[in-house]
């Protein structure tokens, strides 16, 4: 077995044992990126790194990084054009930590849609990420990039970013763990952000053990970031049980009335029926108002990154208009227009727009009260049971194209993933499955804030008693 | 027409807290630009803001200064407009949920009390400095993030007259507060106005101008000034003023309308999500309200009180906090129990003296012990009141104490009869038709003669006993 | 609510982004769809509903007024298109 096949705790022993050094393990990945990556395109600006380059530590299992994190003198860039360049001046706080616990950063970012606008990976300015399982599709967005590497072993593990799925949703398309913390849980800092309300920095892996060691090293209270609560990070290695006799798992029925794949609904009723044979008790839960779930994000979303993005105009950093401008409003003009995707123009425009004179109260401030409703369904919800469990997402991976032409089509895709960012919650997509065309299916556990022991003891059982993820994409 | 000029100021002030608003930069001056800029005040990607406890501390203080409710729950929000001094392209201020609101500060015109309303009071960051050149801008973010406390007033004000003393008054009571050195000058203190007209006994209020670019005290007065003129023309004439903004011009001392097309200003006002919100409890603000201390109004009470001043006197001595110490140390040490003396002293030549070299009284390097024993030394004759304030002069020009500078100029006031009775006799000789309109029942006359032998002993005579000599000497009917 | 060519024109500009004509059109159609899909919002009664604009029970975060060190400048200039001396250079700004 080569080493770039395993999984990060299964280095770590070897590591331990003398049987493997970090520089055994970076020459492994750098191999196999060098072998796979042309294909999958998990990673960006490959051309500017001759062979990836790994800092060593003592246990320095290298963690490959999403582009819209802060590495202090690596290229981050968001995928975008308008930060083309851009070199921080410092390292985003889970940085520091991951390199504080002996931890290698690749200095290769993986891909993205822009600024994290996107559920597929196709907005990216280097164009799109391939999924492993099917080359022709995507691997899911906006943290498509990771989620790939990490299926394709391209990547020991990985971080991402999730402010409507974005890292749930990959993992389910790629066949890999994601989890999204609480809001809080991890630092911002450093973080390019686009839904500041919402964002969470989080893991992507190969299996539930590795996400545990991954959060419990990014977890933590930080002072730079108002938003982080400063609340003891458990041991989360210590959730993984292996048994789950009398968890209460709350099936919302809102999840599954309209628009999920029959196939993908069949694949997760198997699963629940696999947590109940493994001694959870399930009972329906309701989330009344999830149908706005979508338009109240794409309110709050937008208006928040239309604000974050303001300050991108060509001044201190990244892409300045070469045209000649005839003056300063040109010049921000110039630059915006020729460096933002069309993705990123959309919510931008859409973001103003709710915040704009005479339609805030309409818009914006109707849809802060209505995230108050779908706070509260959940708040009630985790009153009748212990966790939440639904689809990850109602299709599998699509093709590539297939959803461009319809940005609204592409919104609700977000529909499972994005009211637990409404809400502040913790999230963790497993594999369940596969369909018949051999597409992984994601099952999504969701726990109330700070529960994520809940999910770790729900996925990491689960996950013990299945085989899904021994299942290796064949590229 | 006659018309009321309806003025509303707002102020910005820079308060001295050691770092920034949003992050850990210094807040001193002087260092090359972008010297004192980090990823968070220059709005990197990927920073976040926190707030300063103490910039929150000192908006509280000035809000209960200036009588406003300060409110239990308060947040920021982000203010957004497009502009090359604003890092992030928005500026984290507050909106609709400001941290103090509805007070008041009073002010003295044409002899009576005014009060002048607050509307608001409330935290924002600053931003940074723009040099323009032919072609381009430079921009340097030193100031970019440093707290500053935003105060609005109600449009109560009514002449440039009441503008100038709102702004003098604030600047008093702030400066009690060492929160601020509220100097325009330096850039510590900004102030716009807002100005419109209205004829007189009319309800509605007229369109208003805005006016920026003022620098100092002095040119927010001749601005307004200058508005009220410009604007009577326009509305006389018939015509309609165009609500904008203008720039007061301080070399050709006239208001210009920018040159830009004025577009409604459009800021998406939303809250802050990067910062949580701010309780402020009565513990806190009853914490705050005692580092205030005595402020000048009630000094001023006192001082009249407890030191026998007059209130024209006391108001001077109260205008600026050092001052205020530094009378109440020369008051405390005079041995009388009316301190008339000291006031007069302070607040004339020594005030005059600290006028003429552009300090305050407190300002000149003058020892409140070398104020008291010049006091004492004219008050027990040994110099003459004249001859006291040439000392004064000298004290503050080379800090030496009275005595030395006496004895070095032999300026000791002649008071020995003796010795002054020779030269009040040759004056008497000299001046027979004064000392005969003096003997005829000209009473005043004598002072003439008194200022002759003041002349003859270079005003070291002591004139109250050149006087009795003379009306001795003159009473003997003999002359 | 309707959405034309005119808002969205307004509304880049307030975002000051350029935008060519055909963008423009495409824009405003697909504002349009996505802004008529979020008009569900409306057939709820909020009228009892707080907003929520910060989603944790967090209030009072400080920090201590510490002067930290700063940024060295070539780090701070590093990353700019244009410098001059120790500051940032845009066209002019006309005021």
């Amino acid at each position: 077995m080569e080493l770039y096949q395993l999984t990060a705790h299964e280095l770590l022993d070897k590591i331990k044992n003398g049987e493997a050094s970090a520089q055994n393990i970076a020459d492994s990945l750098a191999k196999r990126i060098k072998d796979k990556d042309s294909k999958v395109k998990a990673y960006v600006r490959l051309s500017e790194h001759r062979t990836p380059n790994t800092e060593h530590r003592t246990n320095g299992i290298p963690v490959s990084i999403k582009d819209n994190i802060c590495t202090e003198g690596y290229n981050t860039e968001c995928c975008s054009k308008i930060l083309a360049g851009f070199k921080p001046p410092y390292d985003a706080t889970v940085i520091r930590k991951l390199k504080a616990a002996g931890m290698a950063i690749l200095p290769l970012k993986t891909n993205m849609d822009e600024f994290a606008f996107g559920s597929s990976t196709e907005n990216s300015c280097f164009g799109p990420t391939h999924n492993p399982w099917d080359l022709e599709c995507v691997p899911g967005g906006s943290s498509g990039g990771s989620a790939a590497a990490v299926a394709a072993d391209e990547a020991i593990w990985a971080l991402g970013s999730d402010t409507g799925g974005s890292i749930r949703q990959p993992a389910a398309f790629c066949g890999v763990v994601g989890m999204k913390p609480t809001y809080g849980r991890v630092s911002r800092y450093g973080l390019i952000a686009f839904a500041s309300s919402l964002d969470q920095i989080g893991p992507l892996t190969k299996d539930v053990r590795d996400c545990a060691l991954l959060m419990n090293m990014i977890c933590g209270y930080e002072p730079k970031d108002a938003t982080c609560v400063n609340a003891v990070v458990p041991d989360y290695t210590q959730a993984l049980a292996n048994d789950i006799k009398g968890i209460k798992i709350g099936i919302p029925k809102e999840y599954f009335i309209e628009g999920i794949e029959p196939e993908v609904k069949k694949i997760i009723e198997e699963a629940i029926a696999k947590l109940k044979d493994l001694g959870a008790e399930a009972k329906p839960v309701s989330l009344p108002h999830t149908r706005y779930a979508v338009p109240v994000y794409y309110i709050i979303a937008t208006a928040e990154a239309s604000s974050n993005l303001a300050r991108f105009d060509g001044v201190q950093y990244g892409w300045r208009s070469k045209e000649k401008a005839q003056n300063l409003i040109e010049m921000y003009k110039n630059t915006r227009g020729e460096a933002f995707g069309e993705e990123a123009k959309r919510r931008i425009l859409l973001g103003t727009f709710a915040l704009s004179h005479g339609y805030y109260d309409a818009y914006y401030l109707r849809a802060l009260k209505v995230r108050t409703l779908i706070k509260e369904d959940f708040d009630r919800a985790f009153g009748e049971c212990d966790c939440i469990v639904t689809p990850t997402s109602p299709t599998a991976a699509f093709k590539i194209g297939e959803k461009t032409d319809d940005p609204l089509k592409m919104y609700l895709s977000d529909i499972y993933t994005i009211s637990v960012n409404l809400a502040g919650i913790p999230g963790i997509s497993v594999p369940c499955g596969f369909t018949k065309k051999g597409l992984p299916v994601g099952l999504q556990v969701l726990a109330k804030p700070f529960a994520e022991e809940t999910l770790f003891k729900v996925a990491h059982t689960y996950e013990q008693n299945t085989e899904w993820h021994k299942v290796k994409a064949k590229i | 027409m006659e018309y009321e000029a309806v003025i509303g100021l707002e102020v910005h002030l820079h308060l001295e807290t050691k770092s920034k608003a949003f992050c850990g930069c210094a807040t001193e001056f002087g260092k090359d630009a972008n010297a004192q800029v980090c990823p968070v005040c220059l709005g990197f990607p990927g920073s976040l803001p926190v707030l300063n406890k103490i910039a929150l501390d000192y908006a509280i203080k000035v809000a209960l200064a200036l009588n406003c409710q300060v409110q239990e729950y308060t947040r920021f929000d982000r203010k957004h407009y497009y502009y090359p001094d604003l890092p992030k392209n928005y500026q984290i201020s507050q909106y609709d949920l400001p941290l103090s609101r509805n007070g008041f500060l009073d002010i003295d015109i044409d002899g009576k009390t005014k009060r002048i309303g607050i509307t608001r009071a409330h935290l924002e960051e600053d931003a940074g400095k723009l040099i323009h050149k032919e072609n381009t801008t430079l921009v340097d973010f030193n100031r970019a993030g440093i707290p500053l406390l935003e105060i609005v007033s109600d449009p109560d004000i009514n002449s440039p007259q009441e503008a100038y003393a709102y702004l003098t008054s604030l600047k008093s009571l702030i400066e009690y507060l060492d929160v601020s050195d509220c100097d325009m000058e330096k850039g510590s203190l900004r102030c716009d106005a807002n100005i419109s007209l209205r004829p007189k006994g009319a309800k509605e209020l007229g369109t208003k101008a805005e006016l920026k670019n003022m620098n100092s005290f002095k040119a927010v007065r001749d601005a307004l000034a200058f508005e009220i003129r410009r604007q009577t023309e326009i509305l006389d004439a018939g015509e309609k003023i165009i609500q904008e903004t203008r720039l007061w011009d301080e070399k050709s001392q006239e208001t210009f309308s920018m040159r830009s097309k004025e577009e409604a200003k459009d800021y998406r006002y939303f809250p802050e999500p990067d910062l949580p919100p701010f309780m402020i409890k009565e513990e806190k603000i009853a914490e705050i309200q005692d580092t205030i201390g005595e402020l000048p109004k009630e000094k001023m009470q006192r001082f009249i009180k407890d030191y026998g001043l007059s209130q024209y006197d006391a108001k001077i001595l109260v205008g600026n906090k050092s001052d205020a110490a530094y009378a109440e140390t020369c008051l405390r040490g005079y041995p009388q129990k009316d301190k008339k003396a000291v006031a007069n002293w302070l607040v004339g030549p020594i005030a005059a003296i600290a006028s003429d070299n552009a300090v305050s009284i407190s300002g000149l390097g003058i020892l409140p012990k070398d104020v008291l024993e010049l006091i004492a030394f004219v008050e027990n004759g040994k110099i003459s009141h004249l001859a006291g304030k040439s000392v004064l002069a000298e004290m503050a020009k080379t800090h030496k104490s009275p005595a030395q500078i006496i004895s070095a100029q032999n300026l000791v006031q002649i008071s020995d009869e003796a010795s002054l009775e020779e030269d009040v006799n040759l004056v008497i000789q000299e001046n027979p038709k004064v000392v005969q309109d003096y003997k005829t029942g000209k009473e005043s006359s004598i002072m003439f003669l008194v200022g002759q032998v003041m002349k003859k002993t270079q005003g070291k005579a002591n004139p109250k006993v050149v006087q009795e000599i003379l009306k001795r000497i003159l009473k003997d009917s003999s002359l | 609510m309707a959405i034309n060519r005119e808002t969205v024109e307004y509304v880049a500009h307030l975002a000051r982004i350029q935008l060519n004509p055909q963008e423009l059109d495409k824009l405003a159609l697909q504002l349009k769809d996505i802004l008529g899909f979020i008009d569900k919002l409306s057939q709820l009664d909020l009228s009892e509903i707080k907003p929520t604009s910060h989603i944790l029970p967090l209030n009072n975060v400080f920090r201590e007024d510490k002067p930290q060190e700063s940024l060295p400048i070539e780090k701070t200039l590093a990353n700019t298109p244009q410098k001059e001396k120790s500051f940032f250079v845009v066209p002019k700004v006309i005021e």
